[in-house]
């Protein structure tokens, strides 16, 4: 049984790598995209653009502004000097904030009345509006603190002290980085394993393998042996240049990582599969592989948290191998979480796996037209 | 060649390029998977996303240590309570609240000290600890906002109670434009119908070209008379067509399943959308010209499409943050010019001075697509 395994395998491989483009193709775009991707996927904000319409003048309000240019998430591209310049910047995004400050600004500072800045921001991209408008909240907070050491006013009779744990930064690039892992791994598995069924139903060499001794398991098995080891090693090499050329901290064990990473290749090798026995053409299969991915993706928790979608959505995202994936990837990279408490993530995948397989292992003998 | 002969031969091209479409036409609705991916697909991702994809935090579970109950402190806690933005458990203890957040059951340990109510009303000021969970940063971040927010709305509510203003030397007065309520869902909407009507653009025709290239129906169509131009065009009028179709259901929705207000003009979203329609059909082209093989195809389209759509583009991540070679690298991705005219259009109105520059570099990149795939694709054989 295992020698008719391997000849399949075999035959899988040539038929995957035998073509130059698709060797690129297969190793090329994935490390690419970790590179570019580890970068521009952030969620910090730096430089941002600001503007200034100051118009009181004075020492007080000149400091103010100084906190702000001082600040790596602001930079300042203007001056305004008429109340019709605002418009102009903040509807053509010249600039995500104008701070305005006030004529009377630092009498009433000085008289100790609360003198009132209004910061404009550009709610375009609302996610941006609401990290300018916390970083700008943070900057008067350290203004005040100033100002009251400086002329003797008494603080709030209670402060914040607020920690960040595993990530005291708050850098959001350990979070995508760590979670890019799952995608790319997802995606380059799903395209290995949603063509293979595809291409030979379209080429007509499917009826071909199903009168040769191989039994249905057998070629269910030789089918996923290669997106399985290609899905294995394109993994573990993003894993370390994860954390090699990004410094994503690994805190957890490594078996902890490739049993996640084991089954969650297996779940969506199975998925992959299932696609691929249910398309008649290899367009259908592409088609399929992406109609699964784009949702996979995006309900994942890899960009936005899973805890903000409605309860109906949520409920979805248990059907998503990516789902358990991502949480084990942070988990283990980022908190160093013991293989006990991922055990609720480790059995779905390996359910959701063994389904798929069976129905595609059943789809490749009942399937015919 | 005498007049008579021209017009005819002018006549056939036309004869044959609607005979192209009508062919592709056909192939476009007996396969029902390209009716899918342009109609059901836009319906199915919308709703998805539409409901799914939010960056706004409501209801974030914290853990409530407090290890003294007081007046003071029974106050504070209540204000967390009332917010919408918050689920507080209280806990008996730190050690209890700490194994919460490293299981992942809350996000956040708000702390009060025993010490919390004497420290208030005496020497001051007393301090209170917020431990968040810095793992998904940018919700670790929303969450110290809120918690702020809390914090300073109690302390004025304080003040006011005892009889005297708060010693604010200077108060924030923040006013969001376009998006008064900072709903994500007004800016993540445009940017998926970005992000949707590129899989739909490149995606379709780089598979189906490449499955000509592959197949070698394209060899049989260039013995025909048929001009390599011909052909391209009859291809490109009905995706063109099928695209427009499903920008349409997807701005329908937008506007009146999510609410998303439409500020600009319907003839500046139309004309836009076309233009962004035809840059995408020419790199669908260009991958399937490049690639004439349909899994390369299937996978250039992912990677040089789709993925940048959805990171590169701004629909999700600030550009203005990215690094400033990546920032550069942004140019090249035409979802990029498409997500800042969308989220424009939809919620600040027909603003110029972003359109024009934005369209013009759709304008140039849909000139270099479709002139490079039509030099690339000769009328040869290798």
């Amino acid at each position: 049984m295992w020698a008719r395994i391997l000849t399949l395998v075999i035959k899988e491989f040539l038929a995957l790598l035998k073509d130059k483009r698709s060797r690129i193709v297969i190793i090329v775009p994935p490390l690419a995209q970790l590179v570019v991707f580890g970068y521009a996927a952030t969620f910090d904000l730096n430089r941002a653009p600001f503007a200034v319409y100051d118009e009181d003048g004075g020492a007080a309000a000149r400091e103010l502004v100084a906190h702000f240019e001082g600040s790596s998430h602001f930079a300042r591209v203007a001056t305004i000097r008429r109340e019709a310049q605002v418009r102009p910047l903040l509807d053509n995004r010249d600039a995500l904030l104008v701070i305005h400050i006030p004529r009377r600004f630092e009498a009433d500072l000085l008289a100790g009345d609360p003198a009132p800045v209004q910061v404009l921001l550009d709610g375009r991209n609302s996610n941006t509006a609401m990290l300018a408008l916390n970083y700008s909240r943070e900057i008067v907070d350290q203004f005040n603190e100033q100002w009251r050491e400086v002329h003797g006013q008494r603080g709030p009779p209670a402060v914040l002290k607020m920690r960040a744990w595993f990530n005291p930064n708050l850098e959001s690039r350990w979070f995508i980085v760590s979670g890019i892992v799952g995608l790319l791994t997802l995606v380059v598995t799903m395209l290995v394993t949603s063509l293979s069924v595809a291409r030979e139903r379209e080429q007509g060499t499917f009826d071909q393998l199903l009168v040769t001794p191989l039994r249905p398991v057998e070629i269910l098995i030789g089918k996923a042996i290669p997106g399985l080891i290609i899905g294995t090693l394109e993994a573990s090499l993003i894993i370390l240049l994860a954390v090699v050329w990004f410094g994503v901290p690994l805190r957890g064990e490594l078996p902890t990582l490739y049993t996640g990473l084991i089954l969650f290749l297996l779940s969506g090798i199975g998925v992959g599969l299932m696609i691929s026995s249910l398309a008649v053409t290899l367009q259908q299969g592409l088609l399929g592989a992406f109609l699964f991915m784009v949702p996979a993706i995006i309900l994942s928790g890899f960009a936005t948290p899973i805890a903000n979608m409605p309860v109906v959505v949520q409920d979805i995202t248990y059907l998503n191998p990516a789902r358990y994936f991502m949480i084990v990837l942070r988990g283990v990279f980022l908190e160093g979480t013991s293989f006990e408490v991922l055990i609720p993530q480790f059995w779905p995948m390996l359910v959701i796996g063994l389904v798929a397989l069976s129905l595609a292992g059943w789809l490749f003998r009942h399937r015919m037209y | 060649m005498n007049h008579e002969n021209r017009s005819s031969v002018r006549g056939g091209a036309r004869m044959r390029l609607r005979g192209l479409m009508r062919k592709e036409a056909l192939q476009i609705l007996r396969d029902p998977s390209s009716l899918a991916i342009a109609f059901v697909m836009p319906v199915v991702l919308l709703l998805l996303f539409g409901y799914g994809v939010s960056l706004d935090a409501k209801h974030v579970p914290i853990a409530l240590v407090v290890e003294q109950p007081s007046a003071a402190a029974a106050d504070f806690t209540a204000s967390f309570r009332r917010s919408p933005y918050f689920e507080p458990t209280s806990m008996a203890n730190l050690q209890a609240a700490e194994r919460a957040l490293v299981a992942g059951r809350v996000n956040g340990i708000v702390h009060l000290r025993a010490d919390f109510e004497t420290r208030l009303d005496g020497q001051g000021p007393a301090p209170i600890q917020v431990i968040v969970n810095g793992v998904d940063a940018n919700t670790a971040g929303i969450v110290k906002g809120y918690v702020q927010g809390v914090w300073s709305n109690w302390l004025q509510r304080r003040a006011e109670a005892a009889g005297h203003e708060l010693a604010m030397p200077v108060r924030l007065e923040p006013r969001v434009w376009f998006n008064p309520d900072m709903r994500s869902r007004d800016y993540l909407v445009p940017g998926l119908v970005v992000v949707i009507m590129t899989l739909i653009g490149a995606m379709l025709t780089a598979l189906v070209m490449a499955r000509e290239w592959e197949r070698g129906t394209l060899e049989a169509l260039m013995v025909t008379p048929v001009t390599i131009r011909e052909i391209l065009i009859g291809k490109l009028v009905p995706y063109f067509v099928l695209g427009m179709g499903s920008m349409g259901l997807s701005v329908a929705m937008a506007v009146w399943l999510f609410d998303v207000p439409l500020r600009g003009s319907f003839a500046v979203l139309a004309a836009t959308s076309a233009l962004f329609l035809l840059v995408a059909l020419g790199m669908g082209l260009l991958i399937s010209v490049v690639a004439k093989n349909q899994f390369v195809a299937g996978m250039l389209a992912l990677v040089t499409t789709f993925l940048p759509a959805f990171i590169l583009s701004g629909f999700i991540f600030d550009i203005n943050s990215m690094p400033v070679a990546i920032q550069v690298l942004t140019h090249i991705v035409a979802a990029r010019y498409f997500v800042a005219i969308l989220q424009t259009l939809f919620l600040a109105g027909d603003v110029w001075g972003v359109i024009l520059p934005n369209a013009a570099a759709l304008v140039v990149m849909a000139a270099i697509f479709l002139g490079l795939s039509r030099r690339k694709s000769r009328k040869r054989l290798e």
